[in-house]
């Protein structure tokens, strides 16, 4: 009974999402949204990256070839749009496509609420790339946008005007976050109150988990740095002294709000990157996920820590000693969840039958470059050994690893994953590794040197340097184009497979959770058949599964 | 194969009548908006608790608050606009304990009620604003105060407009109902909200 309810599904004809227009207009069907996110959020990851491929040109050689204002531009532009225009937003795609799909559910809580949330964002980004065009040139103090420098009125010619690209910047910013916002409070009610039956909160697939955790959040972080911002644009516009020392403000406390959301961010850019890979690897390793209730809990565990590690940004900042042994203590302690994830996962692929396909090369490749990244973490977690790199290169080397090495390959794997199920063709595989290869060549290549020039006190964010770092540059700039080329064959393997591929089975993977039980790419609807879920999402090679492979436990069938 | 039975066509052809104009949340989820509309106010609560955190920051560096020939402030008029605002809280519960028993003119009485009292509110507060000494770059204490005042004004303001909106679409035939009632239920929650903020940043200028 459940293979006639299964190949049902199977025959069914998918029911085309509208045509291509579709995604060019206010649709609600949150497949459609979640499709124009990855697309949108990828094309601004490749501006993003033509940015970074400008500051490593920049930095082949140690004197300054580009206007310095403009590359202060280039780099804060950079930075902003990698967070606000890629890693939050992309992985808000993937929760947008997903969450419905892996919990029985026909669309999310508020369809029209969460098309708004995918409009705001090319608004939102196209208004911070004009900033590059307003006389005052482009925010250029850095992602972190620290007053003093940020309120500084800035020199053009010989006046000095009002820092207009700052401006644009926390209006942008406030922009992206409301989107943002909505769409977190779009998730947790949908994953709070439209699960199907017999989804019950601890048979949820884990990227559920980790999109819930992420967007509580949200939720809560993100309005104050709305605030801190707003702060920000009145000292800018209205000659207010909040950061202002001599008018007895204290930028100071600019840093306090603004780390308080944007050290959890951090955490709403990997957890659902790690959400990702606890569905990756299992599948791949034809194996039940290890410590599944321990992912989870870790999850909310890393969420009420991370709110409480901030002023580790602040180490350098005055912050006494006895703040600072506190916030240092409180980092160490988010190791304690991280490290449960990362032996879950490590437990998961033990004694597998691994699959080296390039969605599991990603993934692999996520948890061994997130832990390098973990580890510099811990050591700019310790106080004496942040005062030595504050602002150099160290930095530089341990946020991309956690990143880069962190969320974007987790964003890759979940690319090369759920492809088939998004437009019903599969991916070509050599290209796939090949992808993986260029990128993990060059992703080392560029930024593993970092940590020796930061150690020998090469600062971040300044287009000069000393000439003894050069060689050391060069590498890490040749590495930096090469990761610039590795986007080429992910590009040309995606747009000739969407067009020209072979045409991709329900399940391709033999994977367990909800989504691949119903077409691909999946009927208006979602399922024919509100599924019935009887057991967990990761029961692979457990009891009852037959020699050809898994078949999901959870059924589709009509309800009676 | 089975037939679906009815209640599968139900909620399947309610998840493709996607564009019909009604979202999903009508009738099958009649409380998830108002769960949707909590968690947003949860956010902008946020927001203000991330500006008090630093007001209260602020005062607690500075030397002197109000700095030195800044006159304290005057209390006696915002404690009482301050108590129009918190009655009106009870009074729009009032309007929607009417709306529960279908009385629609008590309702519509009550919530005209309500917009009166927080327009005087507003009134109050510009009044107030026009008479102070110190002004928006006068420092912290200047800075802080408008800020702060200015942004729970602007809250106050947009509950005034929600209330408006929900006046005039009250006269249309069984919009609101004694069961279903978001729009009402929303912007009276909203108000709760504002009135909430209101009573710790009163606490906050006027009273520590
Ligand atoms: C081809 C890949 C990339 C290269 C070559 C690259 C290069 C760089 C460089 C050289 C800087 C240093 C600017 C400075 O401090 O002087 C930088 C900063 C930064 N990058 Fe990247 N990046 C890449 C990808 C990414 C990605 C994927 C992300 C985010 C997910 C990211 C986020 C950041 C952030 C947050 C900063 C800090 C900017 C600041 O100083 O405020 N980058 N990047
Ligand atoms: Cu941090």
């Amino acid at each position: 009974m459940v293979e006639t309810t299964q190949q049902s599904v199977e025959q069914r004809q998918p029911e085309p999402l509208g045509d291509w227009r579709c995604y060019f207009s206010f649709c609600v069907d949150h497949k459609v949204i979640g499709i124009q996110y990855l697309v949108t959020t990828f094309f601004f990851y490749l501006l993003g990256g033509a940015l970074a491929m400008v500051i490593r040109a920049e930095l082949m050689t140690p004197g300054a070839e580009l206007d310095r204002s403009l590359y202060n531009g280039v780099f804060t532009i950079h930075a902003t749009i990698m967070i606000f225009l890629w890693i939050i937003p992309t992985l808000a795609g993937f929760g947008n496509f997903l969450v419905p799909l892996m919990i029985g559910a026909r669309d999310m809580a508020f369809p029209r609420l969460n098309a708004l949330s995918f409009w705001m964002i090319p608004p939102g980004g196209l208004l911070l790339l004009s900033s590059f065009f307003v006389q005052s040139g482009a925010a250029g103090a850095g992602w972190t946008s620290y007053p003093p420098l940020s309120t500084q009125q800035v020199q053009v010619g010989d006046l000095l005007v009002t820092n207009f690209g700052q401006v644009i910047w926390i209006a942008s910013v406030v922009f992206l976050g409301t989107s943002s916002i909505l769409a977190a409070l779009n998730f947790i009610v949908t994953i709070v109150a439209m699960r199907t039956e017999g989804m019950e909160l601890f048979r949820m697939p884990l990227f559920c988990w980790a999109t819930l955790t992420a967007s509580c959040i949200t939720l809560l972080g993100t309005p104050v740095l709305a605030g801190a911002v707003i702060l920000l644009a009145f000292d800018l516009l209205l000659g207010t002294v909040f950061f202002n020392p001599t008018g007895g403000g204290d930028p100071v406390v600019y840093q306090h709000m603004f780390w308080f959301y944007s050290h959890p961010a951090v955490y709403i850019m990997v957890l659902p990157a790690m959400g990702i890979i606890s569905e990756v690897l299992p599948v791949f390793s034809r194996k039940p996920i290890f410590g599944y209730k321990a992912i989870a809990i870790s999850s909310m565990g890393i969420a009420v820590l991370g709110f409480l590690v901030w002023a580790h940004h602040m180490f350098t900042s005055g912050t006494p000693d006895w703040l600072r042994m506190f916030f240092m203590v409180t980092s160490f302690l988010i190791a304690v969840p991280t490290g449960i994830k990362v032996f879950s996962w490590l437990g998961t692929i033990w004694g597998g039958k691994l699959e080296l396909s390039s969605a599991m090369l990603f993934a692999m490749g996520f948890v061994s470059m997130f832990v390098v990244g973990g580890l510099s973490g811990i050591m700019l977690a310790s106080v004496p050994v942040d005062i030595h790199v504050h602002d150099t290169y160290f930095v530089v080397a341990h946020l991309h690893y956690v990143l880069f090495g962190g969320s974007v390959f987790a964003i890759y794997a979940g690319l090369y994953y759920w492809f088939p199920k998004m437009t019903g063709r599969l991916l070509n595989e050599t290209w796939g590794k090949i992808h993986f290869a260029l990128t993990f060549i060059g992703f080392n290549l560029c930024f593993l040197p970092m940590h020796q020039l930061g150690l020998q006190g090469m600062p971040r964010r300044v287009a000069e340097y000393a000439e003894q770092f050069q060689s050391l540059n060069v590498l890490v700039s040749i590495g930096g184009f090469l990761l610039g080329i590795s986007t080429l064959p992910f590009l040309f393997n995606a747009i000739y497979s969407w067009l020209w591929g072979p045409k991709a089975p329900a399940n391709p993977w033999r994977a367990l959770t909800l989504e691949w039980t119903t077409a691909s790419p999946p009927p208006v609807e979602n399922f024919e058949y509100l599924p019935v879920v009887t057991a967990g999402p990761y029961e692979y090679g457990t009891v009852g599964s037959s020699p050809e492979g898994d078949t999901p436990t959870a059924i589709s069938q009509p309800k009676s | 194969m089975q037939s679906p039975i009815s209640s599968n066509d139900a909620a399947m052809s309610q998840a493709i009548g996607h564009g019909d104009g009604h979202g999903h949340g009508h009738g099958e989820h009649p409380d998830l908006r108002m769960l949707g509309f909590t968690l947003f106010l949860i956010s902008e609560g946020m927001l203000f608790v991330g500006l008090f955190v630093a007001y209260l920051t602020y005062r607690a560096a500075a030397p002197a608050w109000p700095p030195a020939g800044t006159p304290e402030l005057e209390k006696i008029l915002p404690a009482i606009f301050t108590v129009i605002l918190v009655a009106s809280s009870g009074v729009i519960m009032l309007a929607e304990r009417a709306l529960k028993h279908g009385d629609m003119g008590q309702f519509r009485l009550f919530w005209l009620l309500t917009t009166a009292m927080g327009t005087i509110f507003v009134a109050g507060q510009a009044y107030e604003w026009m008479h102070l000494e110190f002004g928006l770059k006068d420092g912290l204490f200047g800075g802080t105060f408008y800020v702060l005042t200015g942004f729970h004004g602007m809250h106050v303001i947009i509950g005034l407009l929600l209330q408006a909106v929900v006046f005039f679409r009250s006269f249309k035939t069984n919009h609101y109902t004694p069961a279903s009632h978001f729009g009402v239920g929303a912007s009276s929650l909203y108000w709760h909200f504002v009135d909430v903020v209101w009573i710790f940043l009163f606490a906050l200028l006027y009273i520590i």
